[in-house]
């Protein structure tokens, strides 16, 4: 598991893609996250509303210990976004 | 949270919860205190469901007796839409709480209707099909419905900024026929309006979408599958749950919930509370109590009697085909409590548990013939026990006889019903009152909802029946939408 060495590793953009994925699987497993495609917003690719947005912040939370406020929720729009806002967290 | 004077101390000294301090407390665990149980351990808070009876489910429980199982309250479960899809109530809820949704093994009904003395108006769950009833027999009013429809498609039912309207005004303005506004207002307050003769549009539109856009199902096994996969869930996720141990009383300090105290006599306290016992009954709980608080004519009155008969044999097989009929006897159709009788006869609803498409499973052992009408809440509450009895008994016999009246095939008489009988049970609006603490014996609690679940003390929440949405799926999606909003962020 990617999660594993995150606090021990530098991470890469991909790696929190793969981060964010995993957690989309988890908290939606019926949706198809084969193909999104990583500059589109997330919303746009598959049935996400405001409620599974706010799971996506508890499970940073909980599995990794990232702090996402309220406010920074539009950052995480797209995985390209996410990488964008996550990774320098990820990496501090 | 600091320790104060002003908790009591407890006599009870060796309660396992006494002394304990929980991030959030839930009273009640109904459909909207288990989902929110579950919301909250989801995010990893150390949550308590309190409730005072010995089963949970709160309105929609179930019970046995000598051996024969009963279900109360859920005749259906509405919102019912096939796995897969997308954007629905029922979908979101099964996707927060984490739920497959083959967990409620819920089975499609066959067809139910609208009966009334004039005219009779089936529907299943396609809609399609409701729409062409409403054709057939209203012709000159089909345009405004395709109208009423496309505007319940766009309302924003859940707007908390929407303000009260009248429902029976809004359906005025698309068609002219009161007893097409009837037939529509009928089934719409039988499963959810805590107003009589009229409902807010927002509820009127939540209860459309529930019936007639989604629709109805059953877990072969009631309402017990649907309660087991929610204490499953939440037990999985490691919540804690207490049972019969209610909330005695609220304990609050500079408009905050300082502690509570439980029947036990243990005093515990939590960061954020969630009731779900009702928002009077809630209130009712404060101390120091402030009576001013409690507003009369937001006390719910409607309440229901309902009648189980097992029978044996299949309903199907005595004509009786419907799955749920909505039906009125009388020239104008009110949904409004009796004045001068315990029942009111006029109107109500028949359920047969049997006639889902249950596919290749075998049906129920029994046939069930459930009848609920509206009561008179002190009539009933006001009996002395002896009279009690007796009135319950000659009560069961006229429902039973108003319900053959209404359905097709035989018996028609009494005798008929009496010979096929197994068993049979009623509850009245003072068994709603001993099972969930409702004033009144109120089904579907408080007339005005509190939208926002916000109450004067800071962190004291209301989910459930009072919050305003409605049915199981409603109830459910309360407790998630009151936790997601208030209790999981700090």
């Amino acid at each position: 598991m990617i999660s594993q060495f995150v606090h021990n590793n530098f991470m890469t953009a991909e790696q929190v893609k793969q981060i964010v994925i995993d957690i989309i699987n988890e908290i939606a497993p019926d949706e198809d996250t084969s193909d999104l495609k990583s500059e589109v917003n997330l919303r746009e690719q598959m049935d996400l509303d405001s409620m599974d947005f706010l799971d996506i912040v508890m499970e940073l939370r909980k599995q990794h210990d990232i702090e996402v406020p309220e406010e920074d929720y539009p950052k995480l729009a797209s995985l390209d976004s996410c990488a964008d806002y996550l990774t320098p967290k990820f990496n501090t | 949270m600091s320790t104060s004077t002003n908790i009591p101390e407890s006599p009870i000294k060796d309660s396992k919860l006494n002394g304990k301090h929980f991030n959030c407390v839930i009273i009640g665990a109904g459909m909207a205190g288990l989902a929110s149980g579950i919301r909250l351990a989801l995010a990893g808070k150390e949550s308590l469901i309190l409730e005072r009876h010995n089963a949970s489910g709160g309105l929609n429980s179930f019970y046995s007796i000598k051996g024969h199982k009963y279900d109360v309250g859920l005749h259906a479960m509405t919102n019912y839409v096939p796995k897969g899809t997308k954007g629905t109530p029922l979908t979101k809820l099964l996707r927060q709480l984490r739920i497959p949704y083959d967990a409620f093994n819920l089975y499609p009904q066959l067809q139910s209707k609208i009966h009334f003395p004039e005219c009779s108006l089936s529907f299943s769950n396609d809609f399609k099909y409701f729409e062409s009833e409403i054709a057939e027999n209203f012709p000159s009013c089909i345009d405004g419905f395709h109208k009423l429809v496309a505007y319940i498609q766009s309302y924003d039912a859940f707007n908390l900024e929407n303000i009260a309207v009248s429902t029976r005004e809004v359906l005025k303005s698309y068609f002219n026929d009161p007893l097409l506004t009837s037939m529509l207002l009928c089934p719409t307050m039988y499963y959810g309006s805590a107003t009589e003769d009229d409902m807010d549009f927002s509820q009127f539109v939540i209860m459309f979408r529930s019936l007639f856009f989604e629709g109805f199902a059953r877990p072969i096994n009631g309402v017990r599958t649907i309660i087991k996969a929610l204490q499953d869930q939440y037990r999985s996720l490691g919540g804690i749950r207490k049972m019969r141990c209610g909330v005695s009383k609220i304990i609050s300090k500079n408009k905050r919930v300082e502690a509570l105290e439980l029947d036990d006599g243990s005093i515990i306290t939590a960061n954020n509370v969630i009731s779900t016992a009702g928002f009077n009954e809630t209130l009712a709980l404060f101390e120091p109590l402030k009576a001013k608080n409690i507003n009369q004519n937001n006390v719910g009155k409607l309440t229901f009697t309902e009648t189980i008969t097992l029978l044996d044999k299949q309903p199907k097989e005595f004509g009786w085909n419907d799955t749920i009929i909505f039906f009125n006897q009388s020239e104008k159709f009110s949904y409004k409590a009796p004045k001068d009788k315990l029942a009111d006869r006029n109107s109500g609803v028949i359920c047969f548990p049997n006639n889902y498409d249950y596919s290749n499973q075998a049906n129920l052992e029994y046939g069930i013939l459930r009848i609920t009408a509206l009561a008179h809440t002190e009539k009933w509450f006001n009996l002395p026990e002896t009279n009690y009895q007796s009135e319950k008994a000659i009560w069961y016999d006229r429902l039973l006889e108003t319900a053959l009246d209404v359905l097709p095939g035989q018996p028609k008489s009494l005798k008929g019903i009496q010979k096929r009988t197994i068993a049979k049970d009623m509850f009245t609006p003072k068994t709603v009152k001993k099972f969930t603490g409702h004033i009144n014996g109120a089904i579907y609690g408080c007339p005005n909802k509190i939208k926002d679940g916000q109450t004067s003390l800071e962190n004291l929440y209301i989910a459930g029946t009072d919050q305003g949405f409605l049915g199981i799926v409603g109830a459910m999606l309360s407790g998630i939408s009151i936790s997601n909003r208030y209790c999981l962020k700090d």
